[in-house]
């Protein structure tokens, strides 16, 4: 992403009160890091970073372009192996799981890129989720036709993010927006416990981030959202926490009011894209 | 957001996933000559032609609908090869039996094979399979009861079911053209499965099926697996329709001929490994009788097939039939 992208326009008075949806402080911790490194080739994308994700939250990691936040999704959901630190879902520790098996226990990640499988149409990549949970992903002898039964629940999840025209569509020749709707649908698919969306939003077009905005707000009942998210009215509209990171270390952290007063924040903000 | 859109029914959306009357027309058109050409053709060329077909078919379900290109394939055509006919020659086994055997002994191999190799990606992966494939072929060499340089000859073709005398060679030619189509529409029905799906979506974007929960290298070895099996009962089929069973079947080029007679056809359509085994094996026979060199002349087809139709040949014409189309 261009450096550029990121508008900061630091709001100084804030007299909104809470944000949207409370409550959270109270939650306990469902997903946590502890010393989280990444190291490249001595290249230190991600240090010393220690997470923690309050249960039905919707916590915000934020930063400008190369911070290492993605590279924390990746280390999260096992994507990337952590050079060091300890990644702990509910009590449980996590930090030597496969990938798959961390998307089994219930935390699920979408792709800052856009994922969706581009030659299948979009009732057949949200059935690709569904059909994991079920039976229906290994039998190799029966017709596809046997996988009918999920139609009304694809369909379901597919006018949930408001893509029903578009159901017999290629994935790939949605248009972006669209795509990152038919991602949120397939996420969902899976019940989450945890969802983690990078940059669900990036790329879009105004009105299509209200819409994506409502839908994750939507989505995040009875779960927990952690998102990257560069677009701050987004942050401070949705977000219950938000930790900024910086270099792979994290800069601040707190609700949003605290964050963007913090001077640090403001600076590293300011101090590379003042205009 | 524009919701009000007329939406399609649910009920609708998979017919466009019913089988296409192109495929359906050509399927028929396929049995029908398979029904008359020993009638026609020398029955052991067509019988040929139908085992490497299933060989190549097997093999394209992996490189096809799984994207591995295994450079090893020939250890189970051939392996399979040899159980089979050792166990008709040395054990008196009936035809069916010995089969089934060599296919299982393919499906073990494929997993044993498949288990070391399925997490290296690309180039690695051909690699390996190649490497494992060599020391099958080794071990073949060495080993006492694959009769050597000689291999398994003679071997009785015997009464399938205890009734069916394959001596007779129409008999002979029915029962492969029997396994053939029962493979290749296994193959067909793989490749639309559920199953077939999941395969297709990691195909696409491996890292979003990991994320949705898949765990793709048990998906992957059990494509090999499926592979490795069909490669096999093709090799058991052949060695009871030659009677052999010889290193040729398990060596280096009999990896590469499949893999060639794959791309030639078109890598990832369902007729094109039979397009490419019948041009395949007709060149061979062909120039057979011919003073060319064989080698040379496959390898120049090759060249140009890989730079001219990168699809295959019926890539290239299902593309030019989607152009018509518009
Ligand atoms: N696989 C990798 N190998 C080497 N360096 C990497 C790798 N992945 C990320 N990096 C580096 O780590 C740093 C953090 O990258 P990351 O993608 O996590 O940033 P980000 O905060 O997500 O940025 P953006 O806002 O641009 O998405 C960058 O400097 C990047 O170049
Ligand atoms: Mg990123």
């Amino acid at each position: 992403m261009p450096a550029g992208e990121l508008k900061m326009t630091m709001p100084t008075n804030q007299n909104t009160g809470a944000p949207a949806s409370g409550g959270a402080a109270g939650g306990s911790v469902v997903l946590s890091a502890k010393g989280l490194t990444k190291e490249f080739k001595g290249f230190v994308a991600v240090k010393d970073v220690d997470l923690s994700v309050r249960e039905g939250s919707i916590h915000a990691l934020i930063g400008p372009n190369g911070a290492g936040k993605t590279t924390c999704f990746n280390l999260l959901t096992k994507f990337l192996q952590p050079t060091r630190g300890v990644i702990t879902y509910r009590g449980q520790d996590i930090t030597g799981l496969a990938p798959a098996e961390i998307s089994r226990l219930g935390v699920v990640r979408s792709f800052q890129i856009s994922a969706v499988f581009p030659s299948l149409s979009v009732l057949e990549n949200v059935r690709i989720a569904l059909q994991r949970p079920g039976q229906l992903a290994t039998q190799f002898w029966k017709p596809e036709t046997a996988l009918s039964v999920l139609n009304d629940r694809a369909a379901a999840l597919i006018r949930s993010v408001g893509l029903d025209a578009f159901i017999n569509h290629t994935a790939g020749e949605l248009p972006y927006g669209r795509k990152r709707a038919l991602e949120l649908a397939a996420t969902l698919a899976l019940e989450p416990d945890v969802m983690l969306l990078d940059e669900p939003m990036a790329g879009m077009a105004h009105e299509d981030i209200g819409h994506i905005a409502d839908l994750i707000r939507q989505a995040a009942q009875g779960r927990t959202v952690i998102m990257v998210e560069h677009n701050l009215h987004v942050v401070e509209d949705l977000c219950d926490a938000v930790t900024v990171l910086q270099r792979g270390e994290i800069l601040a952290e707190g609700d949003y009011q605290t964050v963007s007063q913090d001077p640090r924040v403001r600076e590293a903000y300011m101090g590379s894209e003042h205009d | 957001m524009a919701t009000k859109a007329a939406s399609p029914n649910v009920a609708d959306v998979t017919a466009g996933h019913k089988t296409s009357p192109r495929t359906i027309a050509l399927m028929i058109i396929g049995l029908a000559l398979i029904l008359v050409a020993p009638f026609l053709i020398y029955p052991v060329f067509v019988m040929k032609v139908l085992c490497f077909a299933l060989f190549a078919a097997a093999f394209n379900l992996l490189l096809g609908y799984v994207g591995l290109l295994s450079f090893g394939h020939a250890a189970f055509f051939g392996g399979a090869a040899y159980i089979t006919a050792y166990a008709i020659k040395a054990w008196g086994y009936p035809p069916e039996l010995a089969i089934l055997l060599g296919t299982a002994f393919a499906a073990l191999m494929g997993l044993v094979f498949g288990y070391v190799a399925i997490k290296r990606q690309g180039i690695y992966f051909a690699m390996i399979t190649m490497a494992l494939a060599q020391m099958f072929f080794f071990f073949c060499l060495q080993a006492p009861f694959t009769g050597g340089e000689d291999g398994i000859q003679g071997v009785p073709r015997g009464k399938l079911f205890g009734f069916i005398d394959l001596s007779n060679s129409l008999n002979m030619y029915y029962f492969v053209a029997a396994v053939f189509v029962i493979g290749f529409l296994f193959i067909w029905r793989v490749v639309h499965s559920p199953f077939g799906s999941i395969l297709k979506a990691i195909r696409e974007n491996e890292q979003r099926a990991i994320s949705l929960g898949y765990r793709v290298s048990r998906y992957k070895l059990g494509a090999f697996v499926i592979s490795a099996s069909l490669a096999g009962l093709a090799g058991s089929v052949k060695a009871i329709v030659f009677q052999l069973a010889s290193l040729t079947d398990v060596g280096f080029q009999m990896s590469g001929e499949v893999v060639l007679m794959t791309l030639l056809g078109g890598i990832g359509t369902l007729m094109g490994p039979v397009v490419g085994a019948v041009l395949v094996v007709s060149l061979e026979n062909y120039l057979a009788t011919s003073s060319l060199p064989v080698p040379v002349v496959i390898g120049s087809i090759f060249v140009v097939c890989v730079l001219l139709f990168r699809r295959g040949i019926v890539g290239e014409f299902n593309a030019w039939m989607d152009r018509k189309r518009g």
